[in-house]
C-alpha cells in the first residue's frame, strides 16, 4: 500500500535546532540523510518544503479567489516535508514513522 | 430442544463463545473484515427470530456457521472468486487458536481511538449488538454504530493489518488489549447497580475476554494478572449492594456471600504466575491487593501493612493519583487518619473532579472529629458523581434519605 508520511515541525523543535552548535546540527541533518538512505527501497518520493513564511494560500470558496499570505491554517505546527512510501500495511508504515529521527510529529495518510 | 426463554440464553452463550471465532474464520478467508462481521450479525439475527419458534439446534455454533456461510454465498453470488473460496470453507473444530487472537489485536490497534477499540471488540469479538454496547456505556445507539462503521472503514482503507503483531511489538500492543479489557471491567464494575442487574454485564464480558487472552497467550503474566483481578472483583460482586440496590462498603459487606471458589481460583492463578515469571506488573499487583481483601475473614483481619507494601509497589510500576489515593486509605489503617489526610493534601489538584477523593477526605475528617469539613467534602463528592448507588450512599451519609 502507498502512504504519505507528513513531517510536522513545531516552533519548539525549530528553536531547538536553531540553538544547536554547528557539529550537533550537522549530526541532526546526517541522521535524516541516513534515514532516507536506510529506507531507500520503500521510499518512492520525498521532498522538503521551504519554510512556512514562503507559503501563499488561495481561497476559492468566497466568490472571487482570495489570495493571502501564509499557510491555510496558522499554527505552531506546520508541515515541513513529506515522503511517499510503498509498504505492506499500516504497521510497516508505523515502524518507519517511529524511526524518523527529526521533527516531532509524523502524520500517516494512505494514498488512494 | 428448549422453550423460548431457554433459546435466548443458549443464543447469548453461543454468541459469546463463538461469534469471535466465527468472524475470525470468515475474515481470514475473505480478507474482508466488514463483510465477515456483517455475516455473523446476520446469522445472530436469524437465530433470534427462529430459535424461539423452532427450538435451539443441537449444535448452535455449527448452526450459526452454516447460516453465516449460506448468507455469504447469497451476498457474494456475483463475485465468483469469493464464492469458490466460501464454498470450500468448513467450520473448524476446534478453530485455529490464533484467529481470534488476531481479531482481538486488530480491534485494539493503536491507530484506532480507544472508544472505537472498545466498541469494535465488544461487537466483533464478543458478538454484542450496537444497542447492547450503547446501553452499557449509556450513549446513543447511533454513536456506537457510527464508531463501529468508521473503525471498520479505517481498518480497510488505512491498511490496518489483520494479524498478531511482530514479537518486538507485542508488549506494547498487548498493553492496548489489556487496557481495553480493563476499561470494560471498570465500566461494568462502577456502573453495575441492582437496578441494572438485568442490563448487560460488562464485568462478565471482560472476564471472558481476559480468560480468552490467558488461554491464547499463557506466557504473558499481566494477562493472568488482569484475569485474576477481574475474577476477584466479580467474586465479591454479590455483597456490594444491599436489597435496595445501595452500595455496601467493604467494611460492612456480608463476606459469606463472596464466591470462595472463584477467589481461591484467582489467587492460585496469581501465585502460579508470580512463581513462574517473577515479573510483576500493575495488573498482578492490583490483583494481589484485592486478594488481600478477599482472603481476610473479617474486615478487622485485613492485612493493611501488606496492602500498603503492594501500593508502594504499584506506585513504583504505574504511578497515578488514583493509586496514591488508595494508598492513603491503606495508610489510614496502618498509621492513622492524620497521616492519610496529609497524603491527600498533595492530591487535591489532580483529583479535584474525582468523587472518591472527596468521599475519602470526608471519612478521614470524620475520624478526626472535624464534622463540618467532612460534611462539605461529602457534598462535594455528591455533586461530582453520576452513579446512582454512589449517590445513595453519600445521601445516606449526609442524612438525606
Amino acid at each position: 500500500m502507498k502512504y504519505v508520511l507528513m513531517f510536522i515541525e513545531t516552533e519548539q523543535y525549530a528553536k531547538q535546532l536553531q540553538d544547536l552548535d554547528e557539529p550537533d546540527r550537522q549530526a541532526a541533518y546526517e541522521a535524516v540523510t541516513r534515514w532516507f538512505a536506510e529506507h531507500e527501497g520503500k521510499i518512492t518520493h520525498h521532498t522538503h518544503l521551504a519554510p512556512v513564511h514562503t507559503a501563499t494560500t488561495v481561497r476559492l470558496d468566497q466568490g472571487e479567489p482570495v489570495v493571502t499570505d501564509g499557510p491555510f491554517v496558522e499554527g505552531k505546527e506546520v508541515v515541513s516535508g513529506f515522503a511517499e512510501i510503498e509498504v505492506a500495511d499500516l504497521d510497516e508504515a508505523l515502524r518507519l514513522a517511529r524511526s524518523w529521527p527529526a521533527c516531532p510529529i509524523v502524520e500517516i495518510r494512505p494514498v488512494s | 430442544m428448549t422453550g423460548p426463554t431457554g433459546g435466548q440464553e443458549v443464543l447469548a452463550r453461543a454468541v459469546r463463545e463463538h461469534a469471535g471465532r466465527l468472524a475470525a474464520s470468515l475474515v481470514s478467508l475473505l480478507g474482508d473484515f466488514s463483510a465477515a462481521e456483517d455475516l455473523v450479525q446476520d446469522a445472530v439475527e436469524t437465530a433470534l427470530r427462529r430459535w424461539p419458534v423452532e427450538g435451539v439446534p443441537d449444535r448452535p455454533d455449527a448452526w450459526l456457521f452454516t447460516v453465516a456461510k449460506r448468507r455469504g454465498l447469497d451476498v457474494l453470488r456475483r463475485e465468483s472468486n469469493y464464492r469458490a473460496k466460501l464454498a470450500r470453507l468448513t467450520w473448524p473444530d476446534p478453530a485455529p487458536r490464533d484467529d481470534r487472537l488476531r481479531l482481538v489485536f486488530t480491534c485494539c490497534h493503536p491507530a484506532l481511538s480507544r472508544a472505537a477499540q472498545i466498541a469494535l471488540t465488544l461487537r466483533v469479538v464478543c458478538g454484542l449488538s450496537a444497542a447492547q454496547i450503547a446501553a452499557a456505556f449509556v450513549v446513543p445507539e447511533s454513536t456506537v454504530a457510527q464508531r463501529i462503521t468508521r473503525a471498520k472503514r479505517k481498518i480497510a482503507e488505512a491498511g490496518i493489518p489483520y494479524r498478531i503483531p511482530a514479537e518486538e511489538e507485542l508488549p506494547q500492543r498487548l498493553n492496548e488489549v489489556l487496557a481495553v479489557i480493563y476499561l470494560l471491567f471498570n465500566e461494568g464494575y462502577l456502573s453495575s447497580t441492582a437496578e441494572r442487574a438485568h442490563a448487560l454485564d460488562l464485568v462478565e464480558e471482560a472476564e471472558w475476554l481476559a480468560a480468552l487472552l490467558v488461554n491464547l497467550m499463557p506466557k504473558e503474566p499481566e494477562a493472568a494478572g488482569l484475569l485474576a483481578l477481574i475474577r476477584l472483583h466479580r467474586a465479591r460482586g454479590a455483597a456490594r449492594f444491599d436489597g435496595r440496590g445501595r452500595l455496601v462498603l467493604l467494611a460492612d459487606q456480608d463476606r459469606s456471600s463472596w464466591d470462595r471458589d472463584a477467589i481461591a481460583e484467582a489467587t492460585a492463578l496469581l501465585t502460579r504466575t508470580a512463581r513462574a515469571h517473577r515479573q510483576p506488573g500493575p495488573y498482578q499487583v492490583q490483583a494481589a491487593i484485592v486478594a488481600c481483601h478477599a482472603e481476610a475473614g473479617t474486615f478487622a483481619d485485613t492485612d493493611w501493612a501488606q496492602i500498603l507494601v503492594l501500593y508502594d509497589m504499584l506506585l513504583h510500576l504505574a504511578p497515578s493519583p488514583v493509586a496514591r489515593l488508595h494508598r492513603a486509605v491503606a495508610l489510614r489503617h496502618v498509621t492513622g487518619p492524620e497521616a492519610a489526610l496529609t497524603e491527600l493534601a498533595g492530591l487535591g489538584h489532580a483529583l479535584e473532579r474525582y468523587p472518591l477523593y472527596h468521599a475519602t477526605r470526608a471519612e478521614l475528617l470524620r475520624d478526626l472529629g472535624r464534622a463540618d469539613e467532612a460534611r462539605r467534602a461529602d457534598e462535594q463528592a455528591l455533586r461530582l458523581t453520576a452513579n446512582p448507588a454512589q449517590q445513595a450512599l453519600l445521601e445516606q451519609r449526609l442524612g438525606w434519605d
